[in-house]
């Protein structure tokens, strides 16, 4: 089992001519045959995209829904330049895909104001954007995390940062643990998923036996998913977990890369996070070199 | 990106927003010219720095007796004085920190007589994903104190991108503020206007305090903070004059060239890592283990080899750097990229400092061979534990 994206997933590529959607879809297909149906391109419907790596061929459509219409195709990637990633979602919304993940870095944070408005009235979920994507061990990878460090197991991995993303799924491999589903909700103020929809299916899924759950500096989304997951252990659902903040020493008043990561008004530091995330029963790793240890730790007892 | 006030209060005028008239100088020549334009016989000088608390602040060259940065003058001649005695000197306030910040232009704007000061600014809110008015009666003061000390008196309304300022928003704010009279009708045009500017403008934060009721019974906008979204920066040509780099660090300009994520900082050693988690992650680690970070640097996702160079040109420029440190887990990015990028950067400037190298991922074995064979005194190390101790020891030991 896993969570959002298995062997079944079948994936759409909106930006797929371009040479980040052409490399990562090159990618894709060669992660144990993640399920890529085809790309979309205003103006190039009808003419077909072919991998460098093996000359695999997909179809190009002009629009999303005629996309899903031709390949059943039940989620779509995103790798559209930012002024046009807004256009790029709510086109996959209207078209009802049900799981839309946008990599796109730096699209405007009133855009995603206005894709947010739309995704409540909508059937679809968004995870993203400026998110690296998710990934299910051996059986589908949509966006650029790099398969080869993944491993199939037991842990459910949830982050705001792309590059801890892949420390904690590094270390969980080492550590012997694997993953069920890694997901990068994205470092953007504004996204489609928070924390808690992840941990919400974490904790329901039967193959994830613990979580691993990375937040950043900003926001008040690590407090958010804190207290839910003291109402559910409450309900008696509750699985062992290991986390990690980055931003302990970020000045207050200064974005830290991610558009979402700044201390603003007294709020959003690390510590209060760390406070929160312990509080609610996760050991939270001092070190980003010892996430995957920290949990092999908790799980020993 | 941040702009000046008289920027931002000339931006909401063109919106109709009621600001007072006022000129900006750059020279004290320009001070009594500026003044005759104006109404008077209230005058309030005005130095214009990308800090807040300019009221409360103190010019380091003028002694601790000295007037802040904002003062009020009654006749021409203490305008013309004090823009002499404000302009080029440095002006320290609680957010400048100690260094301070030259003042090099001033506002010049007419007085006003005010019956009391309210609060109130627009942002971004993340929990609803929606833009926020955040108002309250305590206007003038540390909004952060209030929010601390009695956070009932703080409302926040939030705007429905579909259907924009409503009546109802209006009535909302305009109970949570007490207005009446003239500043209720007032306030069913500013609102609106103020959304309209944020969201037409793409700005992050817009904040008015004061927001002033005056003893006319109209409501003013006193002070005026505005930042843009750099995300939108491409919508937007018209911005791009307000921008002052003599407000940036000269280095973070330079890399805002190559579009590298760069926060200068005040430690020692020099960071270069991919990924902005994973670059907040390592100068923890640098303190965790005793040392301070000189910078944050993220080179992205999918650095070339010439941005990896430029990236490490600008750390090794900082002359408090005394020892860096990259730490790379890649991904999309290689690491022979990372590797070559390096040795191309020390082959240009030269490397007088300890250089411990943590990469992972991609390519890693191609890299690391890269950089055995390169003949450079690099300290290679295993992950991000054994980086962060490594470089903090050869720092110290050289020192």
């Amino acid at each position: 089992m896993s969570i959002l994206v298995n062997k079944d997933t079948k994936v759409l590529v909106q930006g797929l001519t371009g040479k980040t959607g052409t490399f990562h879809t090159e990618q894709a297909l060669a992660y144990y045959g993640t399920k890529m149906v085809g790309g979309t391109h205003p103006k190039k419907g009808g003419e077909s995209w072919s991998s460098g790596v093996d000359g695999t061929q997909l179809p190009i459509f002009t629009t999303v829904a005629e996309g899903k219409e031709r390949t059943g195709a039940n989620a779509s990637v995103i790798y559209v330049p930012p002024p046009g990633a807004a256009a790029a979602i709510e086109e996959a919304i209207d078209a009802e895909i049900p799981l839309i993940v946008c990599i796109t870095e730096g699209v405007p944070v009133l855009d995603m104001v206005r894709v947010k408005a739309k995704l409540a009235k909508s059937k679809s979920r968004l995870i993203g954007p400026n998110c690296p994507g998710v990934l299910t061990p051996e059986e589908c990878k949509i966006g650029i995390m790099p398969g080869s460090i993944f491993s199939k197991g037991s842990v459910g991995i949830v982050s705001r940062s792309g590059t801890l993303t892949y420390e904690a799924v590094f270390q969980t491999t080492n550590e012997g643990l694997g993953q069920t589903t890694a997901v990068g909700i994205g470092g953007d103020p504004v996204k489609g998923t928070e924390f808690i929809d992840m941990l919400e299916m974490f904790l329901a899924d039967e193959a994830t036996k613990s979580i691993i759950m990375i937040g950043e500096i900003g926001g008040s989304a690590e407090e958010e998913a804190a207290q839910f997951l003291i109402d559910e252990a409450k309900k008696g659902r509750k699985k062992p977990m290991a986390g990690f903040i980055a931003g302990l020493t970020a000045p207050a008043g200064r974005t830290m890369g991610h558009a979402g990561a700044v201390i603003s008004g007294g709020k959003g530091g690390a510590e209060d996070k760390i406070a929160a995330m312990e509080a609610a029963g996760i050991r939270v790793s001092k070190s980003p070199a010892r996430i995957g240890r920290t949990l092999a730790e908790v799980l020993k007892g | 990106m941040n702009i000046h006030e008289h920027q931002a209060k000339e931006l909401l005028k063109s919106y109709g927003a009621p600001v007072a008239a006022g000129v900006a100088i750059f020279s004290a020549d320009e001070a009594e010219a500026a003044a005759r334009q104006l109404p008077g016989p209230l005058y309030v000088v005005k130095s214009q720095i990308h800090a807040g608390g300019r009221g409360k602040g103190k010019f380091r060259e003028l002694g601790p007796d000295a007037k802040g940065g904002v003062r009020l003058a009654k006749t021409i001649d203490e305008v013309v004085a004090f823009s002499k005695e404000m302009l080029g000197n440095t002006l320290v306030t609680k957010q400048t920190g100690d260094a301070g910040k030259q003042v090099n232009r001033l506002y010049i704007e007419d007085g006003a007589d005010i019956a009391r000061e309210l609060y109130c600014s627009l942002l971004v809110d993340r929990s609803t994903g929606r833009v926020s008015f955040v108002v309250s009666t305590e206007g003038g003061m540390d909004i952060e104190a209030v929010a601390h000390d009695t956070p009932e008196k703080i409302i926040a309304v939030d705007i429905d991108p579909t259907t924009g300022v409503t009546e109802a928003n209006v009535s909302e704010i305009v109970t949570a503020l007490k207005l009446d009279g003239d500043a209720k009708a007032d306030a069913a045009k500013l609102f609106p206007i103020l959304y309209k500017a944020f969201t037409e403008t793409d700005m992050s934060l817009l904040e008015v305090n004061p927001l002033i009721v005056m003893t006319d019974g109209h409501l003013r906008v006193l002070d005026a903070k505005v930042s843009f979204d750099n995300n939108a920066a491409f919508r937007h040509e018209e911005l791009k004059t307000l921008r002052d780099l003599s407000e940036e660090d000269a280095k973070e300009i330079e890399a805002s060239k190559f579009d590298l994520a760069y926060v200068a900082l005040d430690g020692n050693i020099g960071c270069m890592v991919n990924g902005a988690g994973l670059a907040m992650s390592t100068m923890d680690i640098i303190k965790f283990y005793g040392a301070e970070p000189a910078n944050f640097l993220d080179v992205g996702g999918g650095a070339s080899k010439e941005k990896v160079t430029a990236a490490f040109k600008i750390i090794t420029a900082d002359p408090a750097v005394k020892g860096i440190l990259v730490n790379i887990f890649g991904g999309i990015m290689r690491c022979d990229v990372i590797a070559e990028g390096v040795i191309a950067a020390v082959k240009e400037v030269g490397l007088q400092v300890p250089l411990v190298v943590r990469l992972e991922g991609t390519n890693v074995k191609e890299g690391k061979a890269i950089l055995d064979q390169s003949g450079l005194n690099v300290i290679s190390a295993d992950d991000l534990d054994d980086a962060a101790q490594k470089i903090v020891t050869a720092v110290k030991s050289a020192a």
